[in-house]
């Protein structure tokens, strides 16, 4: 299992490393840059926690994307529809349900799991509503938050998690290895993995090491249902 | 096409409103049953259509409102309900779409309502107009525009009872529908709204002057009855915080209470207004069927008493907006319907809208609304190959 984990995650690392090119995708962050070269041309995406639509614009624009959103904040939605996107205002915990199964390709949560109220259920719908599901998260056992906190004795502040305790919408940070389990318990199948650096490169180590979870800031995960074949 | 229509001048003697009549020969078949015509449909007309005929929008007024969308009210002299949206450079681009905006079946600006005269007994309908649907006036709109022969519409869009009118569209003719607009809508009437509505007739019937609906025979006006079920159904278009701001506890033209009943208070000084202007320009009878069709609507029920169903298959693209304040059709009536898109894989953006402006906030200027529309029509625009105005 972890075997296979691994040569997965060494696979698309190469492939990530080879095909990017600087500026080939604009302005896109380097985590969506990521999720945006595992997304097939032509297919139907769910962006959930959409932010201003940078993914979904860029699928559009170069991948022929059929792409649909949902975002919290009003601020972000409205620009999105504003720019032609189809965004719904919405959550992961409350909006999902009515979608039916398999009703996308690809459904991507970006930086937001840590934000929903109930991510064990959100992951069980990402699954089920999309063939796959992309995910990506800050590691809070990345080596430098650790450090912190045992340094200061205080929450830690990172790029990735830059509101202080008592504003933060991160309400359910994990870690990488933390992750996995879950995965693991609900029957949810890791397709491949993607780990970064502090400074957004991927590197490929086997997401169930104890490593991967010390040296990475982010983790990008492509998930399978158990019928997800 | 079976149904033979012809454009004629106007059918109501006493009355030549501005803008365009068709006359429907051929019955339509309503939701009661009853095999309704010859009727005519009034409208008005803003932009041009293109050679494609390609994009048309149709444009579908409120309870209260009319096809005057972009011009002065015949009767007030106001203008138009839809002035802020509807125009040159606004978010309805006259230089770039072409609307299309008909009185509903049942209205009272020259589309056939109660108020005009039945031919087989030679006096107005009255009570004895058959209850339309929400249904009835969109088959009657789809006339319309197979007279004009726009077989399929860029878009459809209206608030409110608009907002049902655009959802009946996308269920019932979803081939015409390329985009579709329901603001500050519901796929069916609450029971809250119901409630409302059976307030405002309940006042127009306890109206001596209504005498049973026959009052334009009699010659006479159930004036007060209408009013107070116009002030009534203002309230419920306006927030609290909305009337606060505006109203608050200011007196009217006063220093101090008057230990009466006059209109001490701004707000119901205001809401007078309101009432005695409606009656002017508005048909009591009417009134009761529309807020009646309004009643009667519920897609889900129209499709098995699933709202989905009422989308399946669906190609057009939706835009769902709400206003926070908005309690008469709040915001979770918005999401209801986006829901059933979703579970119906549809093509979805909802928006709500931060406003203290309640339900009314559609008609207002509300620089986001605008925003969005604008945003999400020229993304319509460019998918449908329209081309942007010069």
């Amino acid at each position: 299992m972890a075997a296979s984990g691994e040569s997965a995650a060494l696979s698309f690392g190469a492939a990530a490393q080879t095909t990017m090119t600087p500026g080939a995708a604009g302005e896109l962050r380097q985590d969506l840059r990521l999720i945006a070269e595992m997304i097939e041309p032509g297919s139907r995406v769910l962006d959930i926690g959409c932010g201003d639509g940078a993914l979904l614009g860029y699928l559009a624009r170069r991948k022929s994307v059929d792409g649909r959103g949902i975002e919290l904040s009003q601020s972000g939605v409205n620009a999105c529809v504003g720019h032609g996107l189809s965004v719904i205002q919405g959550d992961a915990d409350r909006d999902l349900e009515a979608y039916p199964d398999g009703a996308f390709d690809v459904v991507v949560l970006s930086q937001t799991l840590q934000a929903t109220h109930r991510p064990r259920r959100v992951v069980e719908e990402l699954v089920r509503i999309g063939r796959r599901a992309i995910v990506s998260f800050p590691n809070f056992g990345f080596w430098r938050i650790r450090l912190r906190l045992l340094l200061t004795g205080r929450m830690p502040l990172s790029h990735c998690l830059a509101h202080p305790w008592y504003e933060t919408p991160n309400i359910h940070l994990c870690t990488i290895r933390d992750f996995v389990a879950l995965c693991d318990e609900i029957g949810v199948r890791v397709d491949r993995s993607v780990t970064l650096d502090r400074h957004g490169q991927p590197f490929s180590l086997d997401p169930r090491g104890s490593l991967a979870n010390l040296l990475s800031e982010q983790g990008i995960f492509v998930l399978c249902g158990s019928a997800g074949l | 096409m079976s149904t033979l229509i012809s454009p004629r001048p106007r059918s109501r003697s006493d009355q030549d409103w501005p803008g365009y009549t068709l006359l429907v020969r051929t019955p339509l078949r309503l939701d009661c049953g009853i095999d309704f015509g010859p009727f005519t449909i009034a409208y008005q007309t803003y932009g041009r259509l293109n050679p494609d005929r390609s994009n048309a929008i149709l444009v579908c007024h409120a309870l209260t409102g009319d096809q005057y969308a972009a011009d002065p009210h015949p009767l007030t002299g106001k203008p138009g309900w839809w002035e802020t949206m509807v125009g040159p450079g606004r978010v309805l681009d006259t230089e770039r779409y072409f609307l299309i905006c008909p009185n509903v079946l049942g209205g009272c600006m020259g589309t056939t309502g109660p108020q005009d005269i039945d031919p087989a007994s030679g006096q107005p309908w009255a009570l004895s107009f058959p209850v339309i649907t929400i249904r009835d006036m969109v088959r009657a709109q789809k006339l319309l525009l197979d007279h004009l022969g726009i077989g399929s519409l860029f878009c459809v869009i209206g608030g409110s009872m608009g907002a049902m009118q655009v959802l009946e569209w996308a269920a019932s003719y979803p081939d015409s529908v390329f985009a579709a607009v329901p603001i500050a809508g519901a796929a069916r009437h609450s029971a809250q709204n119901i409630a409302f509505h059976e307030v405002g007739r309940q006042a127009i019937m306890a109206d001596p002057d209504w005498c049973g609906g026959l009052y334009l025979s009699l010659d006479r006006k159930p004036v007060r009855g209408l009013a107070v079920a116009r002030m009534a159904a203002h309230i419920t278009y306006l927030s609290e915080a909305a009337l606060h701001r505006k109203f608050g506890r200011n007196l009217q033209d006063r220093l101090a209470v008057t230990y009466g009943f006059d209109a001490d208070f701004q707000v119901e000084s205001y809401l007078r207004h309101q009432g005695s202007t409606f009656v002017d320009r508005f048909d009591a009878n009417s009134y009761l069927y529309i807020t009646r069709a309004m009643d009667y609507f519920d897609l889900a029920a129209e499709h098995g008493g699933t709202l989905a169903g009422a989308f399946e298959g669906t190609r057009s693209r939706f835009c769902i907006i709400s206003f926070t304040s908005d309690w008469l059709f709040p915001t979770p009536e918005s999401r209801q319907i986006v829901h059933a898109l979703n579970a119906a894989a549809a093509n979805v953006s909802f928006v709500e809208i931060a406003t203290d402006n309640g339900h009314d906030a559609f008609l207002l200027h509300e620089p986001e609304l605008f925003e969005t529309l604008h945003g999400f029509l020229n993304g319509c625009a460019e998918h449908r190959g329209l081309a942007r105005p010069k």
